[in-house]
């Protein structure tokens, strides 16, 4: 099997970190990432872009619209939340 | 956190009527909720409108609730089914089915930042991607935050909700696909494209600045 270039390699780390590889490709990511130290920034850049969005400012249900829905909880009859 | 519990323990919870877990629920999924909705829809009172609507469903529907997925994927398909209907009726329809779009194709990384054809290493790096500093230094931290929320909201829809799915709610590749309606392949492109454009969109705030940092970067 051919090697992989670091322009294959940046289209691949998604799939990569997923595990959604074969086992032949996933192997020669490792060894290309084992020595590639751009690519293996890149892949760094990409985990740590996922985890910056899972920080990502943004706004919940309005107090008020909150305040609705427990409502609606609190009245709905039990039998029918039993099923 | 609720999704810390086990499903189990929550339905039955919400069954017997707790409201501090419901109220729980509502505040910490609803806001990746409203961006989900957000992209099927065309305003953010729609969105706060749909996800109303889902959470509704929900307190009716939990006696029906059979444990086949994770209540949260429940929630979720709920949630989708009823933006996407909404969507239709304000002539909003993000097009899930057709994957060979533009958005979808070509390389996600610019390729003149790799080595030609006729190049001793052809498809290797010109030069290294620089360095990022860390995201945790102070002064940056704001900025930062308000350049993730830009590169988010510049997303292509669809790239959108699969990456609200995944990175910042943190559901699992399987549930987002079940959620979606979408193959697993699909998923990954979408995904793939979303985290490429958002980092390349990041990257002028986190490189190391040149002068001033020779430290780390080879």
């Amino acid at each position: 099997m051919v090697d992989l270039t670091c322009q294959e390699i940046v289209e691949l780390v998604t799939d990569y970190l997923d595990g959604a590889l074969d086992e032949a490709t996933t192997s020669l990511c490792e060894q290309h990432l084992a020595l590639c130290s751009g690519c293996e920034t890149y892949l760094n850049q990409m985990k740590e872009t996922a985890s910056l969005l899972g920080e990502i400012p943004a706004a919940t249900l309005s107090e008020e619209m909150q305040a609705t829905l427990l409502a609606a909880f609190r009245e709905f009859p039990a039998d029918g939340r039993n099923g | 956190m609720a999704t810390a519990r086990t499903d189990d323990a929550l339905v039955a919870r919400l069954r017997s009527g707790d409201e501090a877990v419901f109220a729980e629920l509502v505040v910490t999924w609803s806001r990746s909720m409203l961006l989900v909705a957000r992209t099927f829809v065309s305003t953010e009172a729609s969105a706060e409108e749909v996800v109303q609507d889902t959470w509704l469903a929900v307190i009716r529907g939990i006696g029906r609730f059979e444990g086949r997925s994770s209540l949260r994927t429940w929630v979720y398909r709920i949630l989708v089914n009823t933006a996407k209907t909404r969507g239709v009726r304000e002539s909003r329809v993000v097009p899930w089915s057709s994957l060979a779009q533009d958005e979808e194709r070509g390389p996600t990384v610019d390729p003149a930042l790799f080595r030609g054809a006729d190049d001793q290493y052809p498809g290797g790096w010109r030069s290294f991607p620089r360095e990022w500093q860390s995201s945790e230094s102070g002064a940056l931290a704001g900025e930062l935050r308000a350049q993730v929320r830009r590169a988010f909201d510049a997303l292509p829809d669809r790239q959108r909700v699969v990456i609200t799915l995944r990175d910042v709610m943190g559901h699992s590749a399987g549930e987002v696909c079940e959620i979606l309606d979408i193959s697993g392949a699909n998923q990954r492109v979408l995904l793939h494209r979303a985290r490429a454009m958002v980092r390349s969109r990041l990257a002028p705030y986190l490189e190391a600045a040149p002068a001033s940092n020779t430290g780390g970067v080879s």
